[in-house]
């Protein structure tokens, strides 16, 4: 047996290793699935929150979006509001002693990182969409376009943008609080290095490798999406376009003659 | 001579009211093709709120706006062909800023009219070189300078190809050194025969330019003439006083 602390680290690394980085596997399936379904949840949700009610829309159309808006925003409060570890319990428990469905753990925790991340990507999306400056919107609808292409081609690329950030921080928080879910038995990195950790009751040299191996994911994942936020800013620079630095800045060329056109068409 | 005149756009007793602030009180005045109307008038007069209500960006509390003698408002389905028809030019420029200079002018020729890319490449560029910005056409919106913005912004208005274009304010956002470029490209437009509504603090601007000044106060028209009148004998005392404070 060995003696030192390094000496057990890698012993333990030889004998866990392989388990440990199987956890890790869930670990990283659980939190990219569910970031990925939670961003599209807390894109469709806050989207649906950002919807204006015009005044010349139908009272049913606006008790419609009034209605959902409400529900979507005690959906967001409810998640927001309660500890995964408990949502992990009462949707795993529940399921089966209410639904009597008896779902895999591993399918109750995709649900509940996925519905959890859900509610916060919700309220980032709002806020996302609502920073981008009104008078874009307001230029956008002077050119006639409507609240679909306007939300499609202007609003959400940028709001997109700002949130990207958050999704980041999303990312690594689910990395980290997929933890929770070995209370219901998922057998993600905390779950397996607690398993390891009891066969030789060297509790501090398994968690000190599985503090390594969850370190290694989020920082790898940081710089993932760093990367990817760069991409989407596109060159810092632009060319010019047969640059000419004497030309008049207006003139020239004469305006195109309008052809007369019958009304509104 | 109204009478040859193509009559484009009218305004009958435009009234709005912000809750129970009544901004403007019954405005009626009329675009004929080719106009240049200069829209003056003490800050909070109902200026701003003037040109957006004729664009349909706020909705008027009363009144009517015909285009070519049909009303806009109760036709509400035509207001998308009638905001193509009527271009806005802002003070704040507004250009999309996840799009190019480019993208800025053929968005709305590809999703509003409908038209194809290429076309609408082709008549963007026009349209930019025209405000002498077509080799910007890779920039995007925050690499620009404020009178470049504004220029982009004039193009991506008339790439639509309106019949009258409304500007609130066009050079008040720009540094003293931009405002010359900006004014020369309206100008420009003004001798090519180009509708236009401008609201400016611009009077020599405005008096070089028009072929009518429009003078708000309290949210109606104190007064309505040729610039050689209205700035040089005013009738109204209030347009006196208003006018006075610039020429000092
Ligand atoms: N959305 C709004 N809600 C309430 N009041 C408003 C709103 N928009 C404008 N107002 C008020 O309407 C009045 C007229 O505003 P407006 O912007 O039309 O003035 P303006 O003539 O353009 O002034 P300026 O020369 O400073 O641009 C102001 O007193 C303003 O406070
Ligand atoms: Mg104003």
């Amino acid at each position: 047996m060995p003696t030192t602390f390094f000496g057990w680290v890698f012993f333990l690394m030889e004998e866990y290793g392989p388990v440990l980085l199987t956890g890790a596997g869930v670990t990283l399936l659980l939190a990219v699935v569910g970031t990925f379904i939670g961003c599209l949840i807390g894109l469709v949700v806050g989207i649906i929150q950002t919807i204006p009610m015009e005044d010349n829309d139908s009272t049913f159309k606006k008790a419609t979006i009034k209605l959902t808006q409400r529900l979507l925003d005690a959906y967001v409060e409810v998640f927001r509001g309660t500890p995964m570890i408990v949502q992990a319990m009462v949707v795993y428990y529940g399921a089966m002693s209410v639904f009597n469905i008896d779902m895999s753990p591993m399918f109750a925790g995709f649900f509940v990182v996925s519905i959890n991340t859900g509610a916060y990507m919700a309220e980032t999306v709002r806020g996302g969409i609502e920073s981008v400056d009104p008078g874009q919107k307001e230029a956008a609808i002077a050119i006639g376009m409507d609240h679909f292409q306007i939300m499609y081609n202007v609003i959400l690329p940028q709001a997109l943008r700002n949130v990207m950030p958050q999704l980041g921080n999303n990312l690594i928080i689910n990395i980290k609080d997929t933890s929770v879910l070995n209370v219901i038995s998922v057998t993600e990195l905390y779950f397996a290095s607690k398993s390891a950790a009891g066969v030789y009751y060297k509790y501090f040299e398994i968690f000190f490798l599985t503090c390594v191996i969850y370190f290694i994911m989020t920082f790898t994942a940081s710089r993932l999406l760093r990367w990817v936020e760069s991409k989407m800013d596109g060159p810092k620079d632009y060319q010019l376009v047969n640059y000419d630095p004497m030309a008049d800045p207006c003139g020239h060329v004469p305006l195109p003659t309008k052809k007369q056109k019958g009304r509104f068409d | 001579m109204a009478q040859d005149r193509e009559l484009l756009v009218s305004v009958h007793d435009l009234q709005k009211a912000f809750g129970e602030r009544e901004i403007l009180k019954g405005i009626s005045f009329d675009i004929y093709r080719g106009d240049v109307v200069c829209v003056i008038g003490p800050s909070g007069s109902g200026k701003s709120t003037l040109i957006r209500c004729i664009n349909y960006l706020e909705h008027p509390t009363g009144g009517d706006i015909c285009y070519r003698g049909e009303s806009v408002m109760k036709h509400f389905k035509k207001l998308t062909q009638f905001r193509t028809k009527v271009g806005m030019v802002f003070q704040s420029f507004n250009l999309f800023n996840n799009m190019t200079v480019l993208e800025n002018c053929t968005v709305g020729q590809i999703k509003v009219l409908g038209k194809s890319k290429e076309e609408a490449k082709e008549t963007a560029l026009r349209y930019l070189k025209h405000v002498g910005m077509d080799s910007y056409v890779n920039a995007k919106p925050h690499q620009l300078s404020g009178g470049q913005k504004q220029r982009v912004a004039i193009a991506r208005a008339l790439a639509l190809e309106p019949e009258v274009l409304l500007m609130d304010e066009p050079t008040s956002a720009l540094d003293p050194e931009m405002v010359g470029e900006v004014l020369r490209v309206i100008r420009d437009l003004a001798e090519s025969g180009f509708t236009m509504v401008i609201v400016t603090h611009e009077m020599a601007f405005a008096r070089d330019v028009s072929n009518r000044v429009i003078f708000i106060d309290q949210g109606v028209i104190a007064e309505d003439d040729a610039p050689d009148v209205l700035f040089k004998n005013p009738k109204n005392p209030r347009t006196k006083e208003f006018l006075g404070r610039f020429q000092q």
